[in-house]
């Protein structure tokens, strides 16, 4: 969905690039912490991965677990309904138990908090992954592979992510394991976006005097690209990153939805969510709880995601009034920075991450007009 | 658009910029259907054995691999289906030879149906849902996005903000749900949504399709506000627009006229970017209320492994989705000519 705002940010050029470095990771810091919505959004993901990482020792505590089924605590006269108000809810269990199986319901819920953000994590790092090498490589690599690649991506991003991953989850024989497949099949799918940006971002990183010393003075490519370009493409990738998480939790859920995601009897929001608009009337918790723990997850991601773009984005860092008072600080920086260019281009062994973080977070931060759509950035 | 192409040197430079965007249209279309072809039948599965079902004998799937010539090399089996694509195709289904006319995209593996028509019934339904969202994701997006930007730093902006960051976080199929378990189990306002025709009887077809169109479009709706909303602001901080309030133009105006003219060109794109988007909201929203759509066909024929189905339906929708860029290049091109010369 907003993939276009970041595809639109990058060949607008370097309002993105500020690689955080030593420097630039405390200025990323400060800029987050200033945004007290960004703040409340990281509080409330680390507690989902508290909670995702701890499911077994939650449930060990409520002496539950997500697969048992209790025969002996639904209705069966009356369609499988929950005995007891609230849909069965007890010391026992906490937050009752599932219409029709009696399966725990806190024990599926913290597990489900463990499917979907292990899926859309590693479905992530699988886009990040491919995106950057493809990206790197059509920006350093001649011509031919350049077009090759970039063609290649255009039919990538051409893919709908749904509708594809829907049709290859299906031809996949279901002995195979089910989360890594999931995350797999959105990783090799939906990685178009991140190597249009990343490829953008090397170009104007490969023409920047550094970069340049670096080559001059023998370096072979691949020690460039990994010692020179990468620190220069963090912004832009944790950026994109940060809007992926939540899409790819979304994503996940979605195909479980439908049937096609995590199988039973492996516990998964978006599972839970098919079967629940039946019993909305006589256990409304089976409904509300996975679709309120996605809801609150989806909504902490892409708050947090905001809040990394603000301060990863000095235009958009100045233009909300983050993090700013420090002009001075500002200037005095930018002097460092033209100093550390220079010192760059003379001396390359010198050129490190340091250096590359002062010139451009200072040039950001004295505030250049220009850049083409700059869209959705607040 | 008329005096654009008056200006006769651009002129033809445009022309030629379409002319090099229908054949980048064609060369991806063509290098989707490749992968997704290559991709579907090297199939780790045995398509003959889930095809015939778990009680087959050997000779029976060996029939069946016959019969779907799943013997044959993969690149002949493609250029078979090319063929099909082009001039249509001849089929024996056991007892009678059936003709595919063109484009033939083959036959379901489960009922022998042609492809072609089985999406040719669906169409319709995903059609009314899709556009039928897009204008009313278009109308609320924008609006509330003129809105917010028109009313910045009071408290509707906030309150507006706030909304649509609801929007982007919920899934479509939870607003769905929500949506229909409110509005048509709760409080009985609508009937449980069924699809009728548009020809058979047009208000029926609105009345039925509203929840759908209102799920799939809120969700997409969140996205557009918060693009226009900033694009508007971006425009209001320019120059030109604080010599417009120099020289006393109102303020409706500029925010009507002025300002909304920065938000146009990323609009497009992001409508013609989101069609992939909302088709996969329409897969999703289609099941949910249970309209016959292709995107409750294309899950069934997933659950079935239904190849061909599964196969044609993903080239039409990607077809849709590239036309649908294309379009938008083109329409970006017209609105600012400097894209036609990068």
């Amino acid at each position: 969905m907003s993939d276009v705002l970041i595809a639109s940010q990058a060949p607008g050029g370097t309002d993105l690039s500020v690689p955080p470095g030593a420097s630039g990771a405390r200025q990323f810091w400060r800029r987050l912490r200033a945004q007290r919505a960004a703040l409340v959004a990281a509080g409330v993901v680390a507690l989902l991965v508290l909670v995702a990482l701890a499911a077994p020792l939650l449930t060990a505590i409520e002496g539950q677990d997500p697969t048992t089924y209790h025969p002996d605590l639904i209705d069966s006269a009356r369609g499988g309904v929950p005995i007891g108000s609230f849909g069965g809810i007890s010391g026992e269990h906490w937050l009752g138990v599932e219409p029709q199986t009696g399966r725990d319901l806190f024990a599926r819920l913290v597990y489900g908090a463990r499917v979907s953000l292990g899926v859309a994590l590693a479905a992530t790092v699988v886009q990040i992954v491919i995106g950057v090498v493809v990206g790197v490589a059509a920006a350093l690599g001649t011509r031919w592979v350049d077009q090759l690649l970039s063609r290649f991506t255009d039919i990538i991003v051409a893919m709908p992510l749904m509708i594809m991953s829907l049709a290859l989850l299906a031809i996949v024989p279901s002995s195979f394991p089910r989360p890594v497949l999931v995350a797999g099949v959105i990783g090799l799918i939906a990685w178009g976006n991140i190597a249009k940006i990343v490829r953008a971002q090397t170009l104007t990183l490969k023409g920047l005097d550094y970069v340049s010393a670096a080559r001059l003075s023998g370096w072979g490519t691949w020690r460039i690209a990994r010692r020179e370009l990468l620190p220069g493409l963090a912004a832009p990738v944790i950026t994109y990153a940060a809007i992926l998480i939540p899409q790819n939790i979304t994503v996940e859920a979605a195909l479980s939805f439908l049937g096609v995601g995590m199988k039973p009897p492996t516990p998964s929001w978006g599972q839970m969510l098919t079967a629940a608009d039946v019993w909305y009337q006589a256990a409304p918790q089976y409904l509300l709880l996975p679709a309120g723990a996605l809801f609150v997850t989806v909504l902490a991601l892409t708050v947090l995601g905001d809040g990394v773009r603000t301060a990863l984005d000095p235009r958009a860092a100045s233009r909300l009034r983050v993090g700013t008072g420090r002009r001075r600080e500002a200037k005095v920086a930018s002097v460092t920075a033209a100093a550390s260019v220079t010192t760059a281009t003379s001396a390359v062994s010198a050129t490190s991450v340091a250096s590359v973080t002062g010139a451009s977070g200072a040039s950001g931060e004295s505030g250049e007009s220009g850049g083409a759509a700059q869209g959705g950035a607040s | 658009m008329s005096g654009f192409m008056g200006n006769g040197s651009t002129g033809n430079g445009f022309a030629g910029f379409v002319l090099r965007r229908a054949v980048g249209v064609l060369v991806t279309l063509l290098a989707i259907s490749v992968i997704i072809y290559v991709v579907f039948y090297v199939t780790p599965g045995n398509v003959a054995q889930i095809t015939c079902g778990p009680r087959c004998s050997p000779a029976q799937v060996q029939q069946v691999a016959d019969q779907l010539r799943l013997d044959d090399p993969l690149y002949v089996r493609y250029w078979h289906f090319l063929e099909g694509l082009v001039a249509g195709q001849d089929y024996s289904t056991g007892t009678a030879v059936q003709h595919c006319p063109a484009p033939c995209l083959g036959l379901s593996y489960q009922s022998d149906q042609q492809v072609t028509e089985l999406i040719l019934t669906k169409l319709p339904v995903s059609l009314s849902l899709v556009f039928g969202s897009m204008v009313m994701w278009l109308i609320l997006g924008v609006g509330t996005g003129v809105l917010s930007a028109w009313r910045r730093g009071r408290l509707s902006e906030r309150v507006l903000t706030g909304v649509t960051l609801v929007g982007v976080a919920t899934p479509v199929f939870v607003i769905g749900l929500v949506l229909m378990i409110v509005v048509c189990g709760e409080l009985e306002l609508l009937p449980f949504p069924q699809y009728v025709n548009l020809t058979d009887d047009p208000e029926q077809w609105a009345w039925n399709l509203l929840l759908p169109w209102l799920s799939l479009a809120l969700i997409e709706a969140a996205a557009f506000a918060r693009l226009t909303r900033s694009s508007m602001l971006e425009t209001l901080a320019e120059d030109h627009i604080r010599t417009f309030r120099a020289y006393g133009v109102g303020e409706r105006s500029v925010i009507g006229r002025h300002a909304l003219r920065g938000a146009f060109a990323p609009v497009i794109a992001l409508n013609a970017n989101n069609v992939g988007s909302a088709v996969g909201g329409a897969v999703l929203t289609e099941t949910l209320f249970g309209l016959p759509g292709i995107g409750r066909e294309l899950v069934h024929a997933v659950d079935v492994v239904d190849l061909p189905v599964v196969v044609g339906m993903v080239l039409v929708v990607g077809f849709f989705v590239v036309i649908a860029n294309a379009l938008a290049d083109v329409l970006y091109a017209v609105a600012d000519r400097r894209v036609v010369l990068a």
